[in-house]
């Protein structure tokens, strides 16, 4: 249902170094410089998917879901949603679609979260009693009701962030775009707003993109995974698939009596160490976790023993390093 | 957090008529609602419009006073206008307060606008109604209320019947459309320049000038009246508030109020199409 193929596009970006003369001569002349945001970006994403959409800042994740919307047109390439052209096609396609920008909010600041959502219902034309329907799943489920008729505001971030997710949805879209949902939220707003794009997902259906930094997202929600770095796309698949990849080492946290000297373990690295407590990395293929206990047993006197995978921040660290990014 | 969704079919979005007025008269409902929340700005603008009414009435009356030439308008006529449009000001000041749709193509806020079903043109023009009537609303009926009760010829005289006040607010509400319009031009070039303060500063000093902000347009010479009649903009401030004291006959106001009409409709066609231009050539701010 997103078929997106062969998408490019450049940003023409003035460019002028700092000072007072530069800042005359660039009155008369304008140096520029050509930024390649997006280079042939193809993708297809099935109904129903929750994919999340990964990389470094300055990769082109942005263009690339702003051109998705349909607020930006791209240089080259075609691209296919719900059989629209979004940027050709714009007024029709966009009543399908849902968005929230992260660092952006839609709600008026002024007035009630409660009219925000009213002027939605006349500019999309929900019905009205879908309108109540949805209002009231909304605010049972992201737990608004307090919130309602307070303006925005005064509202706290994640407060606001919830406000935001519900307006963005109360027009039942198909398709959901998440772009940098959680960022700045705390750890209990962060885990509401995951738990809500997965109950969505599961119970309407509707597809979800998102484009986070916080790796956790992607863990507990995203199946599928598109990683784009300099422009161009560099994986495609699951997180399964990319643990399978780059995994293989494990934590193996051991705390013990205070022992003066660091732990020597033959087939494990030592990441971190002190009197009580060392962190090392095995690679369970080469050296098995039991070898590596036994070995440390017999240098010092364990307390407790934690084993761990690699956490997903530490896989896109390396897949980063892989693609040089 | 509970989940009650379950038992919820997956809604497509089935084939609705997405009716465009009705979201903006929705928008422009909203923005008043909140734009009349303003009272402490409302009561310091009143203060800051009797105080100008107040200079440029004494300056005017010195003028007559030692006038050689019969001036094509009396003093009354002319008090009364200078009270209208410090009444009136949020309806013909092209620099006023338009920030928050500046601000809306400076950090990239617009987005969202972009992802809404309606026209941007019709949306944002129904904000910027509501933002003008709404500051106009809380401010002139207590400055009128004020002037209408001062000594003549200081104070506003009351028009001379009532065809021509409804004509007046005939007048006024077009030259308000038509000032609107005028705006979402400033805003096209805006998408282009990134910033306001150019279009503002051109747009706003030479409109405000021969709109007759200033001075009304017959005070002017000869040769510049000329070209104020070519502009559309007397027809916002100059026009309706000449038809208020009767300056401007009953028939000249009605050939008038076509003469808005006409561009009210050249302007918004211009403004559409430049709009329709510039969002095609957006790129829209910060990542």
């Amino acid at each position: 249902m997103i078929l997106v193929e062969g998408l490019s596009k450049t940003y023409k970006v003035a460019r002028r170094a700092s000072g007072l003369r530069h800042a005359v001569k660039a009155l008369f002349s304008r140096e520029y410089t050509v930024i390649e945001a997006l280079r042939d970006v193809s993708f297809t994403i099935r109904p129903g998917e929750i994919v999340g959409y990964i990389g470094p800042n300055g990769a082109g994740k942005s263009t690339t879901i702003k051109i998705m919307c349909g607020i930006l047109m791209p240089d080259r390439g075609t691209c296919r949603i719900l059989g629209y052209v979004p940027w050709k096609e714009r007024v029709p396609y966009v009543r399908h679609i849902g968005v929230v920008f992260g660092q952006r909010s839609q709600l008026w600041w002024d007035v009630p979260v409660m009219d925000s959502f009213e002027l939605l219902r006349d500019i999309y034309a929900i019905p009205p009693k879908t309108f109540r329907d949805n209002v009231e799943l909304l605010t049972e489920a992201l737990e608004l009701r307090d919130l309602l008729h307070t303006p925005v505001r005064q509202l706290s971030l994640g407060q606001r962030m919830r406000c935001e997710i519900a307006a963005s949805l109360l027009h039942d879209p198909a398709i959901l775009f998440l772009d940098e949902p959680t960022i700045g939220l705390d750890a209990l707003s962060k885990l509401a707003v995951r738990q809500f794009i997965k109950t969505i997902n599961k119970e309407k259906g509707t597809t979800v993109i998102l484009t986070t930094h916080d790796m956790n997202d992607i863990e507990t929600l995203a199946g599928r995974i598109l990683l784009i770095g300099g422009g161009s796309l560099l994986y495609d698949g699951t997180l399964a698939e990319l643990r399978g990849r780059f995994d293989g080492a494990k934590r193996i946290v051991a705390e013990y009596r205070p022992n003066p000297h660091p732990p020597r373990v033959h087939g494990a690295a030592l990441l971190e160490w002190a009197p009580e407590r060392a962190v090392l990395s095995v690679d369970p293929r080469q050296t098995s976790v039991t070898e590596v206990l036994d070995q440390l047993s017999r240098q010092v006197e364990l307390l407790d023993v934690a084993i761990e995978a690699m956490p997903v921040e530490e896989i896109i660290v390396r897949l980063y390093k892989a693609y040089q990014l | 957090m509970k989940t009650r969704l379950a038992g919820t079919r997956p809604m497509p979005a089935p084939a609705r008529a997405v009716r465009p007025l009705r979201a903006y008269a929705s928008v422009w409902k909203l923005r008043m609602l909140q734009g009349l929340q303003y009272r402490a700005a409302a009561l310091a603008g009143m203060a800051t419009q009797l105080f100008w009414g107040f200079m440029f009435v004494m300056i005017y009356d010195a003028f007559y006073s030692h006038a050689t030439v019969a001036p094509p308008m009396s003093l009354r006529e002319l008090v009364s206008y200078v009270w209208l449009q410090q009444a009136f000001l949020a309806l013909i000041m092209l620099w006023f307060r338009d920030n928050e749709l500046f601000r809306l193509i400076t950090t990239g806020n617009i987005a969202y606008e972009l992802c809404r079903p309606c026209g941007i043109y019709g949306f944002w023009y129904a904000k910027l109604l509501a933002m003008r009537l709404s500051v106009a609303l809380l401010r002139c009926f207590p400055l009128l209320l004020v002037v209408v009760f001062l000594p003549q010829p200081y104070g506003l005289m009351p028009p001379p019947d009532a065809a021509q006040f409804l004509l007046f607010l005939a007048a006024l509400l077009l030259g308000l459309l038509v000032l609107v319009a005028i705006s979402m031009l400033i805003y096209a070039s805006v998408f282009i320049t990134m910033s306001p303060a150019g279009s503002l500063l051109l747009f706003g000093v030479s409109g405000e000038f021969f709109m007759g902000a200033i001075i009304p347009v017959p005070l002017m010479p000869e040769w510049l009246q000329r070209v104020a009649n070519a502009l559309p903009f007397r027809w916002c401030a100059d026009f309706p508030f000449r038809v208020y004291s009767g300056h401007v006959s009953a028939e000249e106001a009605l050939a008038g109020l076509l003469v808005q009409a006409f561009w009210l409709a050249v302007l918004v066609a211009l403004g559409k199409r430049a709009f329709d231009r510039a969002l095609a050539r957006v790129t829209v701010q910060g990542g």
